[in-house]
Protein backbone atom coordinates (compact mmCIF):
# COMPACT_ATOMS: atom_id res chain seq x y z
CA UNK A 1 0.00 0.00 0.00
CA UNK A 2 2.61 2.88 -1.36
CA UNK A 3 -0.39 5.19 -2.56
CA UNK A 4 -2.27 7.63 -1.03
CA UNK A 5 -5.76 9.14 -3.13
CA UNK A 6 -5.20 13.13 -2.99
CA UNK A 7 -8.68 13.50 -1.50
CA UNK A 8 -7.20 12.59 2.26
CA UNK A 9 -4.90 15.34 1.72
CA UNK A 10 -7.24 18.02 1.09
CA UNK A 11 -9.38 16.76 3.48
CA UNK A 12 -6.60 17.71 6.22
CA UNK A 13 -6.47 20.63 4.66
CA UNK A 14 -10.03 21.51 4.84
CA UNK A 15 -9.81 20.04 8.77
CA UNK A 16 -6.86 22.54 9.59
CA UNK A 17 -8.62 25.64 7.56
CA UNK A 18 -11.85 25.11 9.35
CA UNK A 19 -9.92 24.88 12.94
CA UNK A 20 -7.82 27.99 11.79
CA UNK A 21 -11.28 29.64 11.26
CA UNK A 22 -12.79 28.22 14.47
CA UNK A 23 -9.60 29.99 16.53
CA UNK A 24 -10.48 33.54 14.23
CA UNK A 25 -13.80 33.46 15.90
CA UNK A 26 -13.51 32.11 19.23
CA UNK A 27 -10.38 33.56 21.41
CA UNK A 28 -10.24 36.77 22.44
CA UNK A 29 -6.80 36.69 22.59
CA UNK A 30 -4.99 38.73 20.18
CA UNK A 31 -2.06 36.45 19.39
CA UNK A 32 -3.74 32.82 19.50
CA UNK A 33 -5.99 34.78 16.75
CA UNK A 34 -2.49 35.49 15.11
CA UNK A 35 -1.38 31.74 15.34
CA UNK A 36 -4.15 30.86 14.05
CA UNK A 37 -4.44 32.77 10.85
CA UNK A 38 -0.66 30.97 10.14
CA UNK A 39 -2.91 28.02 10.71
CA UNK A 40 -5.29 29.29 7.94
CA UNK A 41 -2.09 29.99 5.89
CA UNK A 42 -0.19 26.86 6.39
CA UNK A 43 -3.81 24.37 5.55
CA UNK A 44 -3.95 26.48 2.24
CA UNK A 45 0.11 26.02 1.68
CA UNK A 46 -0.90 22.06 1.73
CA UNK A 47 -3.36 22.37 -0.71
CA UNK A 48 -0.91 23.93 -3.02
CA UNK A 49 1.35 21.16 -1.94
CA UNK A 50 -0.87 18.73 -3.15
CA UNK A 51 -1.95 19.90 -6.30
CA UNK A 52 1.79 20.86 -7.21
CA UNK A 53 2.76 17.32 -6.60
CA UNK A 54 -1.03 16.09 -8.36
CA UNK A 55 -0.07 17.85 -11.54
CA UNK A 56 3.74 17.51 -11.41
CA UNK A 57 4.12 21.04 -11.53
CA UNK A 58 6.59 22.86 -9.67
CA UNK A 59 5.39 26.60 -9.91
CA UNK A 60 3.14 25.65 -6.97
CA UNK A 61 5.51 25.12 -4.77
CA UNK A 62 6.96 28.41 -6.45
CA UNK A 63 4.09 30.38 -5.12
CA UNK A 64 3.66 28.64 -1.52
CA UNK A 65 6.97 30.08 -1.00
CA UNK A 66 5.92 33.33 -2.05
CA UNK A 67 3.03 32.73 0.39
CA UNK A 68 5.70 32.07 3.26
CA UNK A 69 7.55 34.88 2.68
CA UNK A 70 4.35 37.53 2.22
CA UNK A 71 3.15 35.39 6.08
CA UNK A 72 6.39 36.17 7.56
CA UNK A 73 6.26 40.39 6.55
CA UNK A 74 2.66 40.07 7.72
CA UNK A 75 3.76 38.35 11.10
CA UNK A 76 6.57 41.07 11.60
CA UNK A 77 4.04 44.11 10.94
CA UNK A 78 1.48 42.49 13.42
CA UNK A 79 3.71 41.71 16.52
CA UNK A 80 4.80 45.36 16.00
CA UNK A 81 0.79 46.16 16.29
CA UNK A 82 0.45 44.65 18.81
CA UNK A 83 3.14 45.57 20.80
CA UNK A 84 1.89 49.13 20.08
CA UNK A 85 -1.90 48.26 21.37
CA UNK A 86 -0.39 46.60 24.35
CA UNK A 87 1.25 49.91 25.01
CA UNK A 88 -1.67 52.00 24.87
CA UNK A 89 -4.38 49.83 26.15
CA UNK A 90 -2.49 47.70 28.46
CA UNK A 91 -4.30 44.33 27.08
CA UNK A 92 -4.34 42.56 24.34
CA UNK A 93 -7.93 41.60 24.79
CA UNK A 94 -10.00 41.48 21.16
CA UNK A 95 -12.95 42.59 23.14
CA UNK A 96 -11.29 45.71 24.08
CA UNK A 97 -10.00 47.27 21.39
CA UNK A 98 -13.17 49.13 20.19
CA UNK A 99 -12.31 52.62 20.31
CA UNK A 100 -10.72 54.38 17.69
CA UNK A 101 -8.11 57.17 18.30
CA UNK A 102 -6.34 55.53 20.83
CA UNK B 1 2.76 4.95 3.96
CA UNK B 2 -0.90 5.62 4.13
CA UNK B 3 0.01 4.48 8.04
CA UNK B 4 2.46 7.28 8.39
CA UNK B 5 0.03 9.90 6.67
CA UNK B 6 -2.79 8.64 9.16
CA UNK B 7 -0.37 9.28 11.94
CA UNK B 8 0.59 12.05 10.60
CA UNK B 9 -3.04 13.93 9.70
CA UNK B 10 -4.25 12.93 13.59
CA UNK B 11 -0.96 14.62 15.19
CA UNK B 12 -1.69 18.00 12.72
CA UNK B 13 -5.16 17.83 13.69
CA UNK B 14 -4.88 17.08 17.47
CA UNK B 15 -1.58 20.12 17.85
CA UNK B 16 -4.20 22.40 16.09
CA UNK B 17 -7.27 21.40 18.55
CA UNK B 18 -5.21 21.69 21.64
CA UNK B 19 -3.79 24.60 19.97
CA UNK B 20 -6.93 26.28 20.14
CA UNK B 21 -8.34 24.78 23.58
CA UNK B 22 -5.56 25.78 25.86
CA UNK B 23 -5.56 28.78 28.00
CA UNK B 24 -1.78 29.82 28.06
CA UNK B 25 -0.38 31.26 24.96
CA UNK B 26 2.99 29.92 25.21
CA UNK B 27 1.52 26.80 25.25
CA UNK B 28 -0.12 27.47 21.72
CA UNK B 29 2.86 28.40 20.31
CA UNK B 30 4.54 25.25 21.12
CA UNK B 31 1.38 23.65 19.69
CA UNK B 32 2.08 25.58 16.61
CA UNK B 33 5.80 24.73 16.17
CA UNK B 34 4.31 20.88 16.41
CA UNK B 35 1.95 21.36 13.99
CA UNK B 36 4.35 23.09 11.41
CA UNK B 37 6.41 20.12 12.10
CA UNK B 38 4.00 17.57 11.62
CA UNK B 39 3.11 19.37 7.97
CA UNK B 40 6.32 19.84 6.48
CA UNK B 41 6.87 15.79 7.04
CA UNK B 42 3.80 15.77 5.13
CA UNK B 43 5.71 18.25 2.45
CA UNK B 44 8.24 15.84 2.62
CA UNK B 45 6.05 13.17 1.56
CA UNK B 46 4.69 14.59 -1.36
CA UNK B 47 7.87 15.45 -2.80
CA UNK B 48 8.63 18.79 -1.72
CA UNK B 49 11.90 18.79 0.15
CA UNK B 50 13.01 22.29 -0.46
CA UNK B 51 9.25 24.05 1.13
CA UNK B 52 9.95 21.49 3.77
CA UNK B 53 12.63 22.52 4.86
CA UNK B 54 11.73 26.40 4.56
CA UNK B 55 8.94 25.57 6.41
CA UNK B 56 10.56 24.56 9.10
CA UNK B 57 12.99 27.37 9.13
CA UNK B 58 11.07 30.05 8.41
CA UNK B 59 7.65 29.30 10.30
CA UNK B 60 8.76 26.88 12.95
CA UNK B 61 12.18 28.76 13.19
CA UNK B 62 11.60 33.00 13.17
CA UNK B 63 7.92 32.86 13.30
CA UNK B 64 7.60 31.52 16.40
CA UNK B 65 10.10 32.82 17.63
CA UNK B 66 8.95 35.77 17.42
CA UNK B 67 5.54 35.19 19.09
CA UNK B 68 7.41 33.67 21.77
CA UNK B 69 9.65 36.86 22.27
CA UNK B 70 6.28 39.32 22.27
CA UNK B 71 4.20 36.65 24.16
CA UNK B 72 7.24 37.08 26.93
CA UNK B 73 7.56 40.52 26.40
CA UNK B 74 4.00 41.15 26.92
CA UNK B 75 3.71 39.16 29.45
CA UNK B 76 0.43 38.20 28.08
CA UNK B 77 0.19 34.59 28.81
CA UNK B 78 -3.22 34.59 29.96
CA UNK B 79 -6.54 37.31 29.52
CA UNK B 80 -7.50 38.39 32.66
CA UNK B 81 -11.59 37.73 32.79
CA UNK B 82 -13.90 34.73 32.17
CA UNK B 83 -15.72 33.40 29.02
CA UNK B 84 -16.00 34.45 25.33
CA UNK B 85 -19.07 36.49 24.36
CA UNK B 86 -21.96 33.75 24.68
CA UNK B 87 -23.14 34.59 21.12
CA UNK B 88 -20.42 34.40 19.74
CA UNK B 89 -19.78 30.73 19.91
CA UNK B 90 -23.38 30.44 19.20
CA UNK B 91 -22.94 32.03 15.79
CA UNK B 92 -18.96 30.70 15.37
CA UNK B 93 -20.37 26.91 15.47
CA UNK B 94 -22.66 26.80 12.97
CA UNK B 95 -20.75 28.90 10.50
CA UNK B 96 -17.67 27.08 10.31
CA UNK B 97 -20.02 23.72 9.98
CA UNK B 98 -21.26 25.26 7.60
CA UNK B 99 -18.04 25.80 5.65
CA UNK B 100 -17.12 22.16 6.83
CA UNK B 101 -20.04 20.96 4.72
CA UNK B 102 -19.23 23.16 1.81
CA UNK B 103 -15.63 21.62 1.94
CA UNK B 104 -16.92 18.23 2.18
CA UNK B 105 -19.55 18.65 -0.94
CA UNK B 106 -17.02 19.97 -3.28
CA UNK B 107 -14.15 17.29 -2.34
CA UNK B 108 -16.82 14.30 -2.77
CA UNK B 109 -17.73 16.17 -5.98
CA UNK B 110 -14.23 15.73 -6.77
CA UNK B 111 -13.84 12.29 -5.46
CA UNK B 112 -12.56 9.84 -7.96
CA UNK B 113 -11.27 12.29 -10.37
CA UNK B 114 -8.47 12.71 -8.19
CA UNK B 115 -5.02 10.94 -8.61
CA UNK B 116 -3.24 8.47 -5.95
CA UNK B 117 -0.43 10.03 -4.82
CA UNK B 118 2.52 7.68 -4.67
CA UNK B 119 6.43 8.42 -3.94
CA UNK B 120 7.69 11.46 -6.06
CA UNK B 121 10.01 10.73 -9.11
CA UNK B 122 13.72 10.69 -8.09
CA UNK B 123 15.01 15.02 -8.61
CA UNK B 124 11.24 15.96 -8.11
CA UNK B 125 11.06 19.09 -5.79
CA UNK B 126 14.54 19.76 -5.77
CA UNK B 127 16.30 22.93 -4.51
CA UNK B 128 18.23 23.09 -8.15
CA UNK B 129 14.77 22.97 -9.85
CA UNK B 130 12.36 25.82 -7.41
CA UNK B 131 15.90 27.90 -8.20
CA UNK B 132 15.51 27.77 -11.96
CA UNK B 133 11.90 27.90 -11.99
CA UNK B 134 11.79 30.88 -9.22
CA UNK B 135 14.41 33.23 -11.12
CA UNK B 136 13.33 33.00 -14.44
CA UNK B 137 9.71 32.48 -14.35
CA UNK B 138 9.47 33.92 -11.15
CA UNK B 139 11.70 36.72 -11.08
CA UNK B 140 9.95 39.56 -10.88
CA UNK B 141 7.31 38.62 -8.09
CA UNK B 142 10.71 37.34 -6.22
CA UNK B 143 11.99 40.77 -6.17
CA UNK B 144 8.73 42.47 -5.37
CA UNK B 145 8.58 39.65 -2.22
CA UNK B 146 11.94 40.87 -1.78
CA UNK B 147 11.02 44.87 -1.08
CA UNK B 148 7.90 43.77 0.61
CA UNK B 149 10.30 42.05 3.45
CA UNK B 150 11.85 45.23 3.68
CA UNK B 151 8.61 47.43 3.81
CA UNK B 152 7.57 45.17 6.71
CA UNK B 153 10.44 45.25 8.33
CA UNK B 154 10.68 49.33 8.10
CA UNK B 155 7.34 49.53 8.92
CA UNK B 156 8.11 47.31 11.88
CA UNK B 157 10.79 49.37 13.38
CA UNK B 158 8.58 52.53 12.83
CA UNK B 159 5.85 51.09 14.76
CA UNK B 160 8.13 49.83 17.45
CA UNK B 161 10.52 52.36 18.04
CA UNK B 162 11.06 53.87 21.93
CA UNK B 163 8.73 56.69 21.98
CA UNK B 164 10.92 59.82 23.68
CA UNK B 165 11.28 60.11 26.58
CA UNK B 166 8.07 61.26 28.86
CA UNK B 167 6.05 62.36 25.64
CA UNK B 168 3.62 59.32 24.31
CA UNK B 169 2.35 59.80 20.92
CA UNK B 170 -1.24 59.87 22.58
CA UNK B 171 0.17 63.28 24.20
CA UNK B 172 1.46 64.78 20.88
CA UNK B 173 -2.00 64.03 19.54
CA UNK B 174 -4.04 65.32 22.53
CA UNK B 175 -1.94 68.84 22.12
CA UNK B 176 -2.13 69.31 18.75
CA UNK B 177 -5.83 69.11 18.96
CA UNK B 178 -5.90 71.75 22.12
CA UNK B 179 -3.78 73.45 19.74
CA UNK B 180 -6.24 73.28 17.75
CA UNK B 181 -9.14 74.53 19.95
Amino acid sequence: MNTIPAEYYLILSAILFSLGILGVLLRRNALVVFMSLELMFNAGNLAFITFARMYQTISAQVVVFFVMTVAAAEVAIGLALMVEIFRTKRSIDIDQMNSLKG
Amino acid sequence: MLIVFIVLAFVAVGTAVSMLVTRNAIYSALFLVLNFGTVAILYLILGAPFIALSQITVYAGSVVVLFLFVIMLLGAEKLPGGEPLRWQRFLAFPLVILLVADFAVNINRLGGTLALIDLPPRGYGEPVEIGKVLFTQYALPFEITAIILLVAVVGAIVLARPQQAGVSRRDLYKRDTQERK
